[in-house]
């Protein structure tokens, strides 16, 4: 398998990653390295084998539906790069 | 005072032999001395670090204080402690003072520590080298010219050049055993879920689990007693009752059967490691273990499979760095997704980049069964590799690195290469199960070499016992380097 420079390009945009000029070609290059390290899986027959998502089998805790938390957003927002009125600044998305 | 171990500097302090804030002292100096030249720590605040001295030392009056009440301690930048700049080695969270403490910095201000500072890291723990982080690369105090390891190679050397008394890491794939070892110490990653994630910044959540970095395994598990507990506040927490991690230490090793994995003495090892690493196997037949022939026939694949599962994980976890509601927002941008798509561009190192790419290529639509899905069964045929080992032997043993450390530079251009060094230590997590590194001697260049041991899920205290037990028979652990 080898990653094309469109499909590159289109993983990082799902990634929400900007690409220097030249930057694409070059990661192209790095993942397609890393990708021949990966594929060494595709040999092994694992039929019949459950895939693990996770350390240890236990099953998620459930906790009574309460408030816990108070309302913490004027520590939350001063590290916040815009915000304004309590809100969270960003470009306009709706004309 | 620097080469004291905990308990030692408990008694002196109950003792009144020297305050919290003289201790504390002592290090700040080391640290403004020598810390240019290694690079370990990315923020002191020695204000900071001095009330805290001067609260324990109160406390320890009030005759309040307990096992690590008044001790200085450095965190790994990846926890978050509050009004403390906490970076996790990226630009990205450069200008971030969290507004809230990790459980385990909760636990060791309930216990009393006092925090030094926030330790070097690669960049969101991505590296086995500490040369992905933003702050620039952490020096070994052995020699300069070599790496300290990764991902928690700051609170390696910081414990390495006595710059603190002990420190805390954090281990995805080996992020605490390999730079233990490299750099000469002990250190411990837990079973996972005995110790709570939350605060600290996640990379990849199935696999991340904090614990001690410090001069010996009785150290280790005094650590450990205070950052181990259920959280609520943490899903993947395990509810079990409290223990005490050195409550075996000084139980004799007679009968003890270490497995050693044939796959850790294969190909690839490097001869001064495995010299060192055979010699302290025979020291614990001295000690009375028996040794018995084991097999991970899986082990192979764990680096391809870390490599599709972790990546995956952290394209997800990452997702949250968005520059809207903490952290690096690009200067100039156009729209909403312009904004996304530079303020990651620019705050995000290559390392970190190219696994948020992988991960995202690995979880997409038609990659998914043939990638994740294949990784996760091979994940599921690893652990029960150590299960079928684990019927035959107590704890299992090899080295922690396939070499001593390698020269600042050498694999930082070859991510692959990079990557296969971690050989020895993935399966581990991948497994969830606890494992540390011991100093066991010295191999090329006078750098140090690790044993690896790995114990059966919850076999914390057993690792430490044998650990403890080869400790005071040897005297690796004490080497310290020159400064």
């Amino acid at each position: 398998m080898s990653l094309s420079l469109d499909q590159v390009q289109r993983i990082a945009e799902l990634a929400r990653i900007e690409f220097a000029p030249g930057e694409a070609e070059q990661t192209r290059n790095q993942l397609n390295g890393i990708f021949v390290l990966i594929e060494e899986m595709q040999a092994v027959d694992t039929a019949g084998v459950a895939p693990m998502a996770h350390a240890q089998d236990v099953a998620q805790r459930l906790r009574e539906d309460r408030v816990t938390e108070t309302d913490q957003h004027v520590a939350f927002q001063k590290i916040a790069p815009e915000v304004g009125a309590g809100l969270y600044l960003v470009p306009k998305v709706i004309e | 005072m620097i080469n004291a171990s905990l308990k030692e500097l408990a008694a002196a302090l109950a003792a009144k032999q020297l305050s919290s804030v003289e201790l504390a002292t002592l290090f700040l100096e080391r640290i403004a001395r020598l810390n240019p030249a290694l690079n370990a720590f990315i923020t002191v605040d020695t204000e900071k670090t001095l009330t805290m001295a001067r609260a324990a030392d109160a406390r320890l009056a009030r005759g309040e204080g307990g096992p690590l009440t008044g001790i200085p301690i450095a965190h790994k930048d990846i926890f978050c402690a509050e009004g403390w700049l906490t970076t996790c080695g990226s630009k990205m969270l450069s200008n971030f003072i969290s507004p809230y403490d990790a459980t385990v910095i909760e636990r060791f201000k309930a216990a009393g520590t006092v925090t030094l500072g926030k330790t070097n890291m690669d960049e969101f723990a991505m590296g086995s080298s500490n040369e992905t982080s933003f702050y620039g690369p952490v020096k070994n105090p052995w020699d300069g010219a070599a790496v300290s390891g990764g991902s928690s190679g700051g609170s390696a050397a910081a414990v390495s050049a006595r710059l603190t008394s002990a420190a805390t890491g954090t281990d995805t794939g080996g992020s605490i055993r390999q730079p233990a070892a490299l750099c000469g110490l002990t250190g411990l990653k837990p079973t996972y879920g005995v110790v709570s994630r939350y605060g600290m910044i996640a990379f990849a959540s199935s696999l991340d689990q904090a614990g001690p970095m410090a001069k010996s395994a009785e150290d280790c598990a005094l650590m450990l007693n205070a950052m181990a507990g259920f959280d609520a506040r943490d899903s993947t927490s395990l509810e079990r009752p409290a223990e005490d991690y050195a409550r075996d230490l000084d139980k004799p090793l007679a009968g003890l059967k270490i497995g050693l994995p044939q796959e850790f003495f294969a190909e690839g090892l490097s001869a001064d490691v495995a010299q060192a690493v055979e010699a302290a196997i025979a020291a614990y037949r001295t000690l009375g273990a028996t040794t018995v022939d084991i097999s991970l026939p899986n082990m192979k694949l764990s680096v391809p499979a870390y490599y599709v599962i972790a990546p995956a994980e952290a394209s997800s976890n990452l997702s949250r760095f968005d520059g809207v509601r903490y952290g690096w927002r690009a200067p100039h941008y156009g729209d909403l997704a312009d904004m996304y798509c530079k303020s990651r561009a620019q705050g995000f190192g290559a390392e970190v980049k190219r696994r948020i790419l992988i991960g995202t290529y690995v979880l997409s639509h038609g990659y998914y069964d043939a990638y994740y899905l294949q990784a996760q069964r091979i994940r599921r045929l690893i652990a029960r590799d150590f299960v079928e080992a684990f019927k035959s032997c107590d704890l299992i043993m090899g080295p922690t690195s396939p070499s001593v450390a390698f020269d600042l530079g050498d694999k930082a251009g070859d991510p692959v290469q990079m990557y296969l060094s971690d050989i020895y230590t993935i399966a581990v997590n991948l497994a969830g199960l606890p494992g540390m590194s011991i100093p066991c001697g010295f191999g090329l260049q006078g750098r140090p070499v690790g044993l690896q041991i790995i114990g059966d899920y919850f076999g914390e205290a057993r690792m430490l016992n044998a650990a403890h037990r080869y400790q005071l028979a040897s005297d690796w652990h004490r080497r310290a380097p020159a400064q």
